[in-house]
């Protein structure tokens, strides 16, 4: 059934809900079947939404770390600013100041 | 075995005079051997856009320089329809015209999708081998966050998400243009979540970015709002 529920025909918000609702109903038999003490399961979506906070912090902060940059291509673009300039006013193209 | 491509390069410029001029330089140096024709969609430039245009079709010749202008601002996805209504060739290459995007990587995109028979080949900042040049901390920060929370939201299966630098098959330009709405980078970012939802086969190059309009504060809180309300149309309708 997943497999075909998951085609790729299907909005994305109704993938995201049914994995809402997966998850919720992994809970709620939690709950029901008491394995774990319940103090503690119904706990768990605090737990859960924390921990995707952090991961989506993490994710920003080492991203930001490894941002690539390119401070050679700015020297390398006003090269080829000089040398266009040039080319194209000698065949009659303005390319007087902006 | 192998046919004939021909490659039209879209360019919407407003107010782009000298830049534009570069950007065809450029385009001609790095794309030689290459069938490709240049249509630039300038919506009525007052700076004189449209002139130099024209001086650019004296030297490099009017059917490889195609000027088709509207008569004002009309939106980016309205110029790249009007573009394409123009292009004869069999796949399409979006750019913006002030440099920030550099001709220089058009032939790694043509490489890109030759090789892996794309649909799509999209230009990516993010990854190594691309970057960004002129993004102070805060900017970085920003785009860092949105780019997260849009991968999170979205999974669209790029890494970036609201560039603009990208080839595209033409006949699969046209099937995503008809089905987009939003405006401004968000259509950007509707253009590619679309694509990757009907399938299409998406590669990516690593591009560099240099912003040269430094000290414009294009982020504001209206920005950010604008952005999350984009996000949220298209978690619900893509």
């Amino acid at each position: 059934m997943w497999p075909q529920l998951y085609h790729r025909s299907m909005k994305h918000i109704v993938k995201i809900m049914t994995l809402l609702v997966g998850i919720s109903a992994l809970w709620f038999g939690l709950l029901k079947t008491s394995m774990v003490p319940s103090s503690h399961t119904l706990l768990l979506p605090i737990y859960f939404i924390m921990c995707l906070g952090c991961y989506g912090l993490l994710m920003v902060g080492v991203g930001l770390m490894r941002f690539p940059t390119c401070p050679q291509e700015a020297l390398l673009l006003q090269q080829d600013v000089i040398e266009a300039k040039g080319y194209l006013k000698q065949r009659g193209v303005d390319v007087g100041s902006e | 075995m192998a046919e004939r491509n021909k490659y039209s390069i879209i360019i919407p410029t407003y107010n782009e005079r000298l830049n534009i001029a570069l950007v065809v330089f450029l385009v001609f140096k790095h794309l030689r051997d290459v069938d490709f024709e240049i249509i630039v969609v300038d919506d009525g430039s007052p700076d004189g856009t449209q002139e130099v245009v024209k001086q650019l079709q004296q030297v490099y010749g009017e059917d490889r320089i195609l000027l088709r202008a509207r008569p004002k601002k009309l939106g980016l996805g309205t110029a790249y329809s009007h573009g394409l209504k123009h292009a004869s060739g069999n796949f399409v290459v979006i750019m913006d015209a002030d440099l920030s995007h550099h001709p220089k990587y058009l032939p790694s995109f043509i490489k890109k999708q030759l090789e892996t028979g794309a649909s799509i080949v999209t230009g990516t900042r993010y990854v190594k081998g691309g970057g960004v040049h002129g993004w102070n901390l805060m900017r970085k920060l920003t785009s860092r966050g949105a780019n997260v929370l849009a991968q999170t939201l979205l999974w669209p299966g790029v890494s970036d998400l609201t560039g603009s630098f990208r080839l595209y098959r033409k006949s699969v330009l046209e099937d995503i243009i008809s089905s987009c709405v939003s405006k401004g980078y968000v259509f950007q970012m509707e253009m590619i979540v679309r694509a990757s939802r009907k399938g299409y086969h998406i590669e990516e190059v690593p591009i560099t970015f240099v912003d040269r309009v430094y000290g414009s504060s294009k982020l504001g809180g209206s920005e950010i709002v604008e952005y999350l309300k984009g996000l949220a149309y298209l978690l619900v309708t893509t």
